[in-house]
């Protein structure tokens, strides 16, 4: 499946037919994770820069900006009434798949670009593919399906997918801004970042950067020693019990 | 103020977890007993997944049976003999509920088995407890004399051995078998299993109220401490912050509850607390038979990147 990915980049790599240049920067590049976090924004902004070999009658461009998370393998359940009470029976696993997903563009994505290039580039929470494990095959399937729409908008509920065809806005013709909301229980990693640039249409170029979601102080280091040593978290937090026990026997002591 | 819980991966207001634990521990404390049935299903209601209430509410207990067992040990309430006996089948069976609940978890059906069980539990328990406790009231409004209660079949069995604490004679097999009952249903329900244990020790086993509760706390701690160890071993599992703030509130709460209890008769604290319990069995009974308010969830399986 990898393999696959590699080509399908290199394919659109190669399509790219370089008449402008995309300067973009995100206002940080390292964001730590506190205890009291309770969601922050980043600010995307950048600009379009023309050369000679850009058609003079261009004006105006569209832009999608496209914001994915560390990949994970995730399980989708659905539950059904059997003999009376409901019980997870069909499940689907997707492979691979953003933990956090986001669509950004500075209008709706059908006035962007024709439906064919839209699922080409991936424009759109419908059209970006998200891999299940289906009988033993890999493949995405249509944007309707049942466990797709659930897990999209499961995922959406929770603030880690989301598409926002007003995000983008040109402050000038050719500068550009948009901010990325990362809510209290993004996952850490390391995000991708896509700037496509389409004019009249035509997907015309494009251009990536990342930054990091990092978390830092007590919980981040109870979070790795509870996964790495289990053991020894275990042992401590039995020990962090008969402390608590003990001192409750001292300080409320009948007498 | 709002404070991140590292494993459940979710910010929680510490004085809504903080009330929680104290409200918990005062009824923990006003009836005797661990309060993990109503922990568990609290910590699930404020959006906590079960996988992770049931593994961090076994500190939580661990915590509130070892103040609860120094107290009982000091007073000389606790039968060593007893408890060791309890202990051999606690710790097997707080193996085999930790294994049962990894494989469940794997299958995608430990939050329906976890439902389950305290559907069938809690009402059961519940009902038994309440019905008993009102048949009690009846009889001390009529001035009765509650039925003297003569030997059963479980006295009967083999490997008999004399625990002297609670001048007893009794075969360690029934002893055992509860222990590894409760080792079981604890690991999988994040419960201590007191309110079980005790109507057991004292109808089924004869075991005499002077030891009773001190002997069950010791059993409950010892298998809590057990399940915290397996639980952050293999599932990793365990929000200690979580259970820490739990811990504190619960050991407080415990202390008020008890003097509270002390003022209420003990037949109407049975009824109470059998009320209680069915109202927590029947709560779960019509999460299961409802639809849900949505048929898919997602798990991750594990990061990469």
């Amino acid at each position: 499946m990898r393999a696959a990915l590699a080509v399908l980049l290199v394919l659109l790599l190669g399509s790219v037919a370089r008449a402008e240049r995309l300067i973009v920067s995100v206002s940080n590049h390292r964001v730590t994770v506190t205890p009291n976090y309770s969601g922050e924004e980043l600010v995307l902004f950048g600009s379009v820069e023309k050369d000679a070999s850009t058609p003079a009658d261009r004006k105006t461009y569209d832009l999608v900006v496209t914001v994915m998370g560390p990949r994970a393998d995730m399980m989708t359940r659905r539950k059904e009434r059997t003999f009376g009470i409901w019980i997870n029976t069909d499940y689907r696993q997707f492979l691979q798949v953003p933990s956090y997903l986001a669509l950004f563009a500075n209008r709706s994505f059908e006035a962007i670009t024709s439906p064919e290039i839209a699922r080409r580039q991936q424009v759109g929470l419908n059209n970006v593919l998200l891999t299940q494990r289906v009988s033993g095959d890999y493949a995405d399937v249509v944007p309707n399906d049942a466990f797709r729409s659930a897990f999209v908008r499961l995922r959406t509920e929770r603030g880690l997918y989301r598409e926002d065809p007003t995000a983008v806005t040109f402050l000038t013709p050719t500068l550009f801004r948009t901010g990325i909301p990362l809510p209290a229980e993004v996952p850490i990693g390391t995000y991708q970042v896509e700037i496509k640039l389409f004019a009249d249409g035509a997907f015309i170029g494009k251009t990536e950067t990342a930054f990091e979601i990092v978390k830092v102080g007590f919980e981040q280091f109870v979070a790795t020693t509870a996964r790495q040593n289990g053991f020894i978290y275990g042992l401590v937090t039995a020990a962090m019990a008969l402390m608590t026990g003990w001192m409750a026997s001292i300080v409320f002591r009948k007498d | 103020m709002q404070l991140y819980l590292p494993i459940a991966d979710l910010p929680v207001n510490i004085f809504l977890v903080l009330a929680m634990g104290a409200a918990v521990g005062f009824v923990s404390g006003m009836f005797g007993i661990g309060g993990g049935f109503l922990m568990t299903p609290l910590l699930i209601f404020i959006g906590i997944t079960p996988a992770v209430a049931v593994a961090s509410v076994a500190s939580h207990i661990a915590a509130s049976s070892f103040s609860g067992a120094l107290s009982y040990w000091r007073r000389r309430a606790i039968d060593p003999a007893l408890a060791s006996v309890l202990l051999c089948g606690g710790v097997t069976g707080t193996a085999l509920g930790v294994w049962t609940f990894t494989q469940l978890r794997a299958l995608g059906q430990l939050d329906l088995m976890i439902a389950l069980s305290y559907v069938m539990l809690l009402t059961t328990v519940g009902s038994l407890m309440f019905s008993e406790g009102l048949r009690a009231l009846m009889r001390t409004r009529r001035g009765a004399v509650p039925p003297r209660r003569t030997h059963n079949w479980i006295h009967g069995l083999p490997l008999k051995m004399r625990f002297k604490r609670s001048k007893i004679y009794l075969s360690v097999i029934p002893v055992a078998i509860v222990g590894v009952v409760i080792g079981f249903i604890g690991a999988i329900m994040g419960i201590g299993g007191g309110f079980i244990l005790v109507p057991i020790m004292i109808y089924l086993l004869r075991v005499p109220t002077s030891t009773v509760i001190g002997t069950s706390m010791v059993l409950t701690l010892v298998t809590m401490l057990f399940a915290t160890l397996l639980h952050a071993v293999t599932n990793h599992l365990v929000d200690a912050v979580l259970a820490l703030i739990l811990m504190v509130g619960g050991v407080t709460g415990a202390q008020f509850g008890a003097r509270a209890g002390q003022k209420i008769r003990g037949e109407q604290l049975r009824l109470l607390l059998g009320l209680l319990i069915l109202s927590v069995g029947v709560r779960f009974a019509i999460e299961l038979v409802i639809r849900p308010e949505d048929i898919f969830t997602i798990r991750e399986l594990g990061v990469s990147g």
